[in-house]
C-alpha cells in the first residue's frame, strides 16, 4: 500500500490533532479537579466534615461490619435480579396477548404493573414487611430478609415487565409475519424469533434498571435486616461519626461500576455481531 | 478555464483490507451529467460517499470548484452545503412532514426564514407533483413519491452539486418512470449531476459521459454511445453482456 505525500502529511496532521485534544482534555481535567478541590477545602466547614464524614480509622473500623452487610445486599441482589427478569418476561407476555379469552389476564396484568409502578417503593416495603406478617397466615415467612425481597420483586417486576413490552412491540409486525410464514406458533414465535430482537434492543434500559435495584437493595433495611446500610447505621450510632455511611455509599458505587462496564460491552458486543459500524 | 464543479483525484478507500477505491479519478463539469456503472461492490455508492464527504478518505482528493473538501482542516459540513445527495432508500426523516423534511436544511442550515424555505418548498414539491402531499408524513406515501420528496430536500438549498445513489434501485418497476422523469428534467435545466445507476437506457439517454467502475478502478468513460455501444474493455463488455442477458437493457 503506497501512500501518497499528501496522505502523509494529512496523517501528521491528523495525529497532531488527536495529540493536542488529549492535552488539551488534560489540562482541563487538572484545572477542574484542582478548582473542586480548593473550593471544597477552602470552605469554612471543611475541617469538621472532614472528621465527621471523611475519618479513616472509623471507616476502618467499620468496614468488616459494613463488608458484612453488602454480602447480604449482594445476595438479595442476585436472588431478586433472577426472579425479577422471570417473572417480569411473563408478566410482559401476558401483556401482549390477543384476543378476548385472555381480557381478564390482561387487565390484571395491566392493574397490577399500574399498582406497583406507581407505589413508592418504600411503602410496598412497609405494606408487605410489616403487613403480610400481620396477618398470620400460615406459610408466610416473618423474616425481614426474605420480606423485603419480595417487595424489590413485587416493584421491580412491574418496571422490567414495561421495559420488556416495549422490547417486544418494537419488533416490526414483518418480523412476526415472516415467522408464521414458516408455520411457527404465536408461542414458538414469540420465543425464538421477538424475544431475542426485544431483549437485545432494551438491554441498556435493562442493565439500567439492574443498577437501580443494587442501590435500593439498601431499603431493606428500613425493615431492620441488618444490610450494608443498617450496619453503617449501627457503626454511625456507636462513633457518632457519618463515616460509615459514606463508606457504604462508596461500596455501592464500586458495585455499580462493573454493571456499567458490562452493559457497555454488551451492547458493543451485538453492534458488531449484527455488523453495525 | 473553470475548474471544474468535482475533482476526484487519486481517490482510494479502504474497508480494513479490502481496497473499494482504488485510485480513481474523475471530474464533473458545470451542466454535466455523469453517469457510473457497474456491477454491486464496485465501488459506486462508495464513491458518491466520499464526494458527499460521509466517508473518510484514505488517500486522494475531492475538489468542489478547485477547493480541497477533503483536506482535514476544511469543515465537512459547510463543504456539504453545495451539495446534495439523494440515497437508494430515500432516507427521509419518518418524524417529520414532507414539507419539514424539505425545508430542514434551509431553515437550520443555511438560515433561511421559515416563510421563505416553505415558499420554496412548495415551488419545488409543485415542481415534481406533489404539491398536495405537503403535510403528509413520508410512511404515507408510496417508493416514488418519497424518492420524489428526496429530490426535493436535495433540491431545497440550490446545491451545486447533484450526487444520486441508485435512486430507483429500491423502487417498484413502476414506479421507476416517475423518478426518472424527475431527474431527466433536472439534468434538461442544466444541473450538474454525479449518478450511481443500474437503468443502462437511462444513462444512454440523460447522461452525457458515462464512467465503468470495476474493482474500485475507474475502468472506461467516455460518451455514452461509445461506452455502451462499443466498449473498449474486456471488462465493460462482460458487464454489459450480463445485463443484456439480464433483460435490463
Amino acid at each position: 500500500m503506497t501512500v501518497s505525500d499528501l496522505q502523509r502529511e494529512r496523517l501528521a496532521y491528523k495525529r497532531f490533532r488527536s495529540r493536542r485534544s488529549t492535552v488539551v482534555a488534560l489540562l482541563s481535567t487538572l484545572v477542574f479537579a484542582a478548582v473542586g478541590y480548593a473550593t471544597v477545602t477552602g470552605a469554612p466547614g471543611w475541617p469538621r466534615v472532614r472528621e465527621s464524614f471523611f475519618n479513616v480509622d472509623v471507616a476502618w473500623r467499620a468496614l468488616p461490619a459494613v463488608l458484612e452487610g453488602l454480602w447480604l445486599n449482594l445476595r438479595v441482589l442476585l436472588v431478586c435480579g433472577v426472579l425479577i427478569l422471570v417473572l417480569a418476561l411473563g408478566v410482559a407476555a401476558l401483556r401482549t396477548l390477543r384476543g378476548p379469552v385472555w381480557f381478564p389476564v390482561r387487565a390484571l396484568a395491566t392493574a397490577y404493573v399500574d399498582l406497583f409502578r406507581g407505589m413508592p417503593l418504600i411503602i410496598t416495603l412497609y405494606l408487605v414487611g410489616f403487613g403480610l406478617p400481620s396477618l398470620r397466615l400460615t406459610g408466610v415467612p416473618n423474616d425481614y430478609v426474605v420480606l423485603g425481597g419480595a417487595a424489590l420483586v413485587l416493584t421491580y417486576t412491574a418496571y422490567v415487565a414495561e421495559v420488556f413490552r416495549a422490547g417486544i412491540e418494537s419488533v416490526h409486525p414483518s418480523q412476526v409475519a415472516a415467522a408464521r410464514s414458516l408455520g411457527l406458533g404465536p408461542r414458538r414465535t414469540l420465543r425464538l424469533v421477538v424475544l431475542p430482537q426485544a431483549v437485545r434492543r432494551v438491554l441498556p434500559a435493562l442493565l439500567n434498571d439492574f443498577v437501580a435495584l443494587q442501590k435500593d437493595c439498601g431499603l431493606i433495611s428500613v425493615l431492620g435486616a441488618v444490610d450494608a446500610v443498617r450496619a453503617a447505621q449501627i457503626e454511625q450510632a456507636r462513633s457518632f461519626n457519618f463515616t460509615p455511611y459514606v463508606l457504604a455509599g462508596l461500596l455501592f458505587v464500586l458495585l455499580a461500576v462493573p454493571s456499567a462496564r458490562f452493559a457497555d460491552a454488551m451492547a458493543r458486543r451485538a453492534e458488531r455481531r449484527e455488523g453495525r459500524r | 478555464m473553470t475548474a471544474p464543479v468535482l475533482s476526484v483525484r487519486n481517490l482510494v478507500k479502504r474497508y480494513g483490507t479490502n481496497t473499494v477505491l482504488d485510485g480513481v479519478d474523475l471530474d464533473v463539469r458545470e451542466h454535466e451529467v455523469v453517469a457510473l456503472i457497474g456491477s454491486s461492490g464496485s465501488g459506486k455508492s462508495t464513491l458518491l460517499r466520499c464526494v458527499n464527504l460521509l466517508e473518510e478518505l484514505d488517500d486522494g482528493q475531492v475538489l468542489l470548484d478547485g477547493v480541497d473538501v477533503s483536506d482535514p482542516r476544511v469543515d465537512a459540513d459547510v463543504a456539504r452545503r453545495g451539495m446534495g445527495i439523494v440515497f437508494q432508500a430515500f432516507n427521509l426523516f419518518p418524524h417529520m412532514t414532507v414539507l419539514d423534511n424539505i425545508t430542514l436544511a434551509p431553515r437550520v442550515v443555511h438560515g433561511v426564514a421559515r416563510g421563505d424555505a416553505e415558499r420554496t418548498a412548495l415551488e419545488l414539491l409543485d415542481r415534481v407533483g406533489l404539491a398536495d402531499r405537503a403535510g403528509s408524513y413520508p410512511d404515507r406515501l408510496s417508493g416514488g413519491q418519497q424518492q420524489r420528496v428526496a429530490i426535493a430536500r436535495a433540491l431545497a438549498y440550490s446545491p451545486r452539486l447533484l450526487l444520486l445513489d441508485e435512486i430507483t434501485s429500491a423502487l417498484d418497476p413502476e414506479l421507476v418512470g416517475e423518478v426518472l422523469a424527475l431527474v431527466r428534467e433536472l439534468a434538461a435545466q442544466g444541473r450538474t449531476i454525479l449518478m450511481a445507476t443500474h437503468e443502462m437506457g437511462f444513462a444512454r439517454q440523460v447522461a452525457d459521459r458515462v464512467c465503468f467502475l470495476d474493482g474500485g478502478r475507474l475502468v472506461e468513460s467516455g460518451p455514452p454511445g461509445q461506452v455502451l455501444g462499443e466498449p473498449v474493455h474486456e471488462r465493460t463488455r462482460q458487464f454489459l453482456r450480463r445485463i443484456i442477458e439480464a433483460g435490463r437493457l
